[in-house]
């Protein structure tokens, strides 16, 4: 068998070409399907844990799907903002704790989750390395954040305009990074926490600046009265909150119209679960109350029956590549048709010819099945990363 | 060394009929089978080489009764005993020279492919020119060199018998002579018995008999 072996590796190594469109063909043909299939399950997986383990999600009317992917996962457009002050109605119901989340801002294109400490405690994330959020102005990054800027506590970040061109726009902040989450395995890992009045700070809602009412900013005021101070374009604004300018960081206006993207709302028990969806069911009600999972599952349902569409056109066009492969195979049995009467006349047992051939289909198998695997195994490895990446 | 007694050969397809009453080849004789085109020289190769069976009649080859044997022990008889060298070469484009030499130790495990036998390949492209291009493949020789291989490979088993079907055929007159010189020491040397067809009647006199197949083609008797 041993000389049967050489020649078919020799046939293969010399028609290389041939045998890597092959092998290739029935990589794709095994790996497509399964693959894919893979990637499904484990988006399910990873988009159902998500969901499951937010019981309740309140956000202003609109698309459920954008209010879900932009709260839990970080991801698409920014939704209508709701106000502040829709955190203390739930409260004072008792029917949930209420963690409000603000996702608007990105830094070097991960997201800036504006939150309380209680979203650590309801995501059960750990600090890594250094603190957690103490003042305004710091960050508790992420562990892929941290991997990939390089970047650890008593460095900065910079958070980035929403737009280049706008002028009037939000200035970018630098937030002291004073600590690093556990990898977690979802999408908090990608992502940048501060505190939520630090995501009012960069949408200059609450903002520090020069001091105006000493004697040595008189050249900077334009009008004044006992309500207002109007100063012109020559005052400092403060673009990184220190010890020492902490104290002229201010709010203007009333704190419960600040925006905010969701609150995530956490009942004891069923019970407490159901009156507060009742409180959001009246037709003139400006927000809205879904269950994330509820919304998950009706994306999966789609995306499953996309799947299913996809996996049979990727099995009918396998089968076809395979009849071709199989196509190409008798075609070249038929032009090693002298080839093997050479063979046979030197004195070639047919179970030897035989086996020449078969070992090279079973090579190209073999090795096209294991490429499949090893793919495969790729995917489930690093299966998360991908959806993620195309989230 | 052969003997061929009241064979009666017949294609399936076509009318060709090839009838040999009685044909003995001595031991270590060398002999040119002439004839035109069709009379059945090639038949008779493959007939004694035991690549096809007859339909009647005996051949016997080497003392062995080959007509007698299964189809399995007939191929291993013919590996052990007989090296045959055709006119197109008959190569493997995908194994280098030294592979091809080595091709009847790897297809039939009646034979062990042990270092003696590399050994064995080297010394034989050593003595026919070709041990500088023992990692080509055929399609980097010339029509010389690639039937010097195709020799190669028949001599590796040191046959007791070699059937060559126009081994000279595609060669220009170099070549010719020096295939011709390789085989014909190789018999000397052996006591090898050489049976060859050839189209070619100035090779006829280097051979120790010459077989004229019209007597045996029945449209011609």
């Amino acid at each position: 068998m041993k000389g049967e072996l050489y020649l078919a590796w020799r046939y293969l190594a010399y028609h290389r070409v041939k045998t890597l469109i092959l092998t290739t063909s029935i990589t794709l043909i095994i790996f497509l399907p399964v693959g894919l299939r893979v990637l499904v399950r484990q988006s399910q997986e990873q988009l159902t844990a998500r969901a499951e383990a937010t019981p309740l999600l309140v956000g202003a009317r609109g698309s459920p799907l954008e209010l879900v992917l932009n709260s839990l996962y970080f991801e698409s457009d920014v939704p209508a903002t709701m106000s502040f002050g829709e955190v203390r109605r739930i409260e004072s119901t008792g029917y949930a704790l209420p963690i409000p989340v603000y996702v608007r801002f990105a830094a070097r294109g991960h997201p800036i989750v504006g939150t309380t400490l209680d979203y650590f405690d309801f995501r059960r994330l750990r600090i890594a390395e250094g603190t957690n959020l103490r003042m305004l102005g710091d960050a508790v990054l992420g562990a892929r954040v941290a991997e990939e800027l390089g970047v650890g506590p008593g460095e900065s970040v910079i958070s980035s305009p929403e737009s280049v061109f706008d002028i009037a726009g939000t200035y970018p902040l630098s937030m002291r990074v004073v600590g690093v989450l556990e990898y977690s395995g979802s999408p908090d890992d990608e992502a940048i926490f501060v505190d939520l009045k630090t995501t009012w700070v960069i949408e200059g809602i609450v903002h520090g600046h020069q001091e105006l009412s000493g004697s040595g900013a008189a050249g900077l005021i334009l009008t004044s009265d006992t309500a207002n101070v109007v100063a012109n374009a020559a005052v400092v604004q403060y673009q990184e909150i220190t010890a020492d300018n902490l104290g002229s960081f201010h709010f203007h206006g009333d704190q419960s119209t600040y925006p905010i993207t969701a609150v995530i709302a956490v009942p004891p028990d069923q019970r407490s679960e159901s009156l507060l969806r009742g409180r959001f069911e009246s037709p003139d009600e400006l927000l809205q109350i879904v269950p994330p999972v509820d919304v998950m599952d009706e994306l999966l349902e789609t995306v499953l029956t996309v799947e299913a569409f996809v996996i049979a056109v990727v099995v009918v066009v396998g089968l076809s590549t395979l009849a071709t492969a199989v196509l190409v195979f008798m075609l070249s049995l038929r032009l090693r048709r002298r080839e093997i009467d050479t063979m046979r006349k030197i004195g070639a047992a047919r179970r030897s010819i035989g086996a020449v051939m078969a070992s090279e289909v079973a090579a190209v198998l073999v090795v096209g099945v294991a490429l499949a695997a090893i793919l495969t195994g790729l995917t489930s490895r690093f299966g998360s990363d991908i959806i993620r990446s195309l989230l | 060394m052969i003997e061929v007694q009241d064979l009666d050969f017949r294609y399936a397809e076509g009318d060709f009929v090839l009838r040999v009453p009685q044909l003995a080849i001595e031991r270590g004789s060398t002999v040119a089978m002439v004839g035109p085109s069709g009379c059945g020289k090639t038949t008779l190769l493959n007939l004694v080489a035991g690549i096809t069976s007859p339909g009647g009649g005996v051949i016997t080859t080497n003392d062995v009764e080959v007509t007698a044997l299964t189809d399995q022990a007939r191929r291993d008889f013919r590996i052990r005993n007989i090296g045959l060298v055709f006119q197109e070469f008959e190569l493997l484009e995908y194994l280098n020279v030294l592979d091809n030499i080595l091709l009847p130790y790897r297809i039939n495990s009646a034979l062990e492919l042990a270092s003696d036998v590399r050994d064995r390949a080297q010394r034989l492209a050593q003595d026919v020119g070709i041990a500088d291009k023992l990692d080509r493949h055929p399609d980097k020789l010339s029509q010389g060199e690639k039937q010097r291989v195709a020799v190669c490979r028949a001599l590796l088993t040191e046959p007791v018998l070699l059937l060559a079907d126009e081994p000279t055929g595609n060669l220009d007159p170099g070549n010719k002579g020096r295939v011709l010189d390789i085989l014909f020491d190789y018999a000397e040397r052996s006591g090898a018995t050489l049976v060859t067809v050839t189209h070619d009647l100035d090779l006829v006199d280097r051979f120790s008999r010459v077989v004229d197949f019209r007597q045996f083609h029945p449209q011609d008797a």
